[in-house]
């Protein structure tokens, strides 16, 4: 049996900086490593870069107007900011989870084959099967399973956003972001998703923006602190809430300001 | 009690004013009510099957109003045909691809000037481009293009407005789970939007069906004696032949004019009714 001692890097961002049309940097010379099958953890003050950060990694900022970006950002061997890259693939690869769980208007079944289809999957066989997979993964396959057929809108805010974490896990990405995944979640809600993340974390690779900082230190595996679109510091989750290296850091973490 | 903080003097106030305003908004609808009642009773008696299915006869003064009754049904068909596949397209376009620079701004304005061009421009333009020039003649054809381009600014705007309404969240949901932004647009957010832009598009369509100056000069015959054989002949239309059998005819038995109108109301009416319904149904089964 071999022990993987040395994580492996899965994403290696290269100074990476982006500036929007309004004007607004929102990300200045950034690089950072995202370490496999983790929970890696962004974190810092509203506005430091983090959505722009998870937006970049799966170009969901090609819908927003940018219009400085530069640097690079490795993935799977190819420089996924290039013009080449299939960036519909790229989604399927690279899956995100928003702070607001919005539910498509669909049945529950249906927000979660949606992807699938789209991805060429017809088979309803397998689509079930699948479909049975990513709510189990999820856990939310017990209590949603004489429904699949209702619609999504009807489930409650901590279901909604179990259902949005397993519409992204159906398509078996290799890589999950969340946005502030429970900041709109009730604290059992919060907790079901938490531990949800620290069981699915030894097959997936797992970004996360918490909404707050218990949250990031109590998830962390490795973590970066974003302030102004910038990073301050970066390493394993016990070392940088234990003991930062930089000032600004600390008093964050100290709750000083933020 | 400090008397100064009596509000028996303000309710009395409020009372009056609601009054009022329930009173004034009755009486903005009982003139339609009263023409509506009216006309029911004047003209029922003559809306019978074969006021329906026959032709008329004795120079109009007789008989029934069924070519006319078809001619709008075709002419309604005709316009449906030409104005809801361009309309939708470029409601999509407006709404989901165009930037904001100027020439959306002047299709835009185009547009809103468009819908309130008076209607007799519109039957004049047809003549022009479609009769004359593109040679169809008067006839269904020219008549329906005519009424098309009549209704494509109601079915653009109402189904832009439609699709707009759609939430961007959806939008972004479908292309993270690796949507292209055509098929974001055909499988969430032209489902979405139906409902908004059937409305737009029979309240477009209804608009057309009631017109009669557009097809004045473009399609609409006094009096056939036989059903239009092909878009290329000229038809009868309620409308039109509302207008003929109120003005030019002498000795028209009054009894045949309101069973026409109220043929014509009926059939824009119940359009009007089923947009309505539409709306309402779509309405409570949305959940966002």
């Amino acid at each position: 049996m071999v022990i993987q001692t040395e994580p492996t890097e899965i994403i290696l961002i290269k100074d990476l900086s982006l500036r929007y049309s309004d004007g607004n940097e929102s990300l200045r010379n950034i690089n950072l490593s995202i370490k496999s099958k983790a929970i890696n953890v962004l974190f810092g003050p509203a506005n430091g870069g983090k959505s722009t950060l998870l937006r970049s990694l799966n170009r969901l900022n090609d819908l927003t107007d940018v219009n400085q970006l530069t640097g690079e950002i490795w993935f799977n061997g190819q420089n996924i900011l290039s013009s080449e890259v299939d960036v519909i693939e790229l989604r399927r690869k690279i899956g995100i989870v928003f702070s607001r769980p919005v539910v498509l208007p669909m049945t529950i079944f249906e927000n979660i084959s949606y992807g699938l289809i789209l991805a060429g999957m017809r088979n309803r066989v397998q689509l079930k099967e699948r479909v049975k997979e990513a709510l189990e993964q999820a856990v939310l396959w017990d209590e949603v399973y004489d429904r699949l057929d209702t619609p999504a809108a009807d489930l409650s805010g901590g279901q909604k956003q179990r259902l949005c974490l397993a519409r992204s896990l159906a398509l078996k990405p290799e890589i999950i972001m969340l946005d502030e995944p429970t900041s709109a979640l009730d604290p059992v809600s919060t907790t079901n998703i938490e531990d949800l993340l620290q069981r699915i974390k030894k097959d997936i690779t797992i970004i996360l923006a918490p909404h707050n900082t218990q949250q990031a230190a109590r998830m962390a595996d490795y973590a970066a602190f974003f302030l102004q679109g910038e990073l301050v510091e970066w390493g394993e989750g016990p070392q940088i809430f234990g003991m930062p290296r930089n000032k600004k850091t600390q008093e964050y973490i100290e709750g000083r300001y933020g | 009690m400090d008397s100064k903080f009596d509000s028996s003097n303000a309710r009395k106030h409020e009372k009056i004013g609601f009054a009022a305003l329930t009173a004034l908004s009755t009486l903005t609808v009982l003139p339609i009510i009263a023409i509506l009642i009216y006309i029911v009773i004047q003209g029922l008696p003559t809306v019978t099957w074969e006021f329906l299915s026959q032709f008329p006869s004795d120079g109009m003064r007789a008989g029934g109003i069924y070519p006319a009754i078809v001619g709008t049904f075709y002419l309604t068909i005709g316009t449906a045909l030409f104005s809801i596949p361009p309309g939708i397209a470029a409601a999509i376009y407006l709404s989901e691809y165009a930037p904001d620079n100027r020439l959306t701004r002047i299709i835009r304005i185009a547009m809103i000037n468009l819908a309130g061009i008076p209607s007799v421009v519109y039957g004049l333009f047809g003549l022009g481009v479609f009769v004359i020039f593109l040679q169809f003649g008067t006839s269904i054809l020219a008549a329906s293009l005519t009424l098309s381009i009549m209704t494509l600014p109601v079915i653009i705007s109402t189904s832009e407005e439609a699709i707009r309404a759609v939430p961007q969240s959806f939008r972004l949901i479908s292309i993270s789970v690796g949507a292209t932004k055509w098929e974001t647009i055909r499988k969430i957010v032209l489902p979405q939007s139906l409902p908004g832009i059937i409305t737009g598009i029979i309240l477009g369509l209804q608009r057309a069906a009631g017109e009669t100056a557009p097809i004045l000069f473009t399609g609409a015959a006094f009096f056939l004696p036989q059903m239009p054989q092909s878009p290329l002949d000229a038809t009868m239309a309620l409308p039109y032949h509302l207008y003929v059998i109120s003005t030019q005819v002498p000795g028209m038995p009054i009894q045949i004019q309101y069973g026409t109108v109220l043929v014509l109301l009926g059939f824009v009416l119940s359009m009007e009714i089923l947009a309505t319904v539409i709306r309402s149904r779509a309405r409570a089964r949305r959940k966002w």
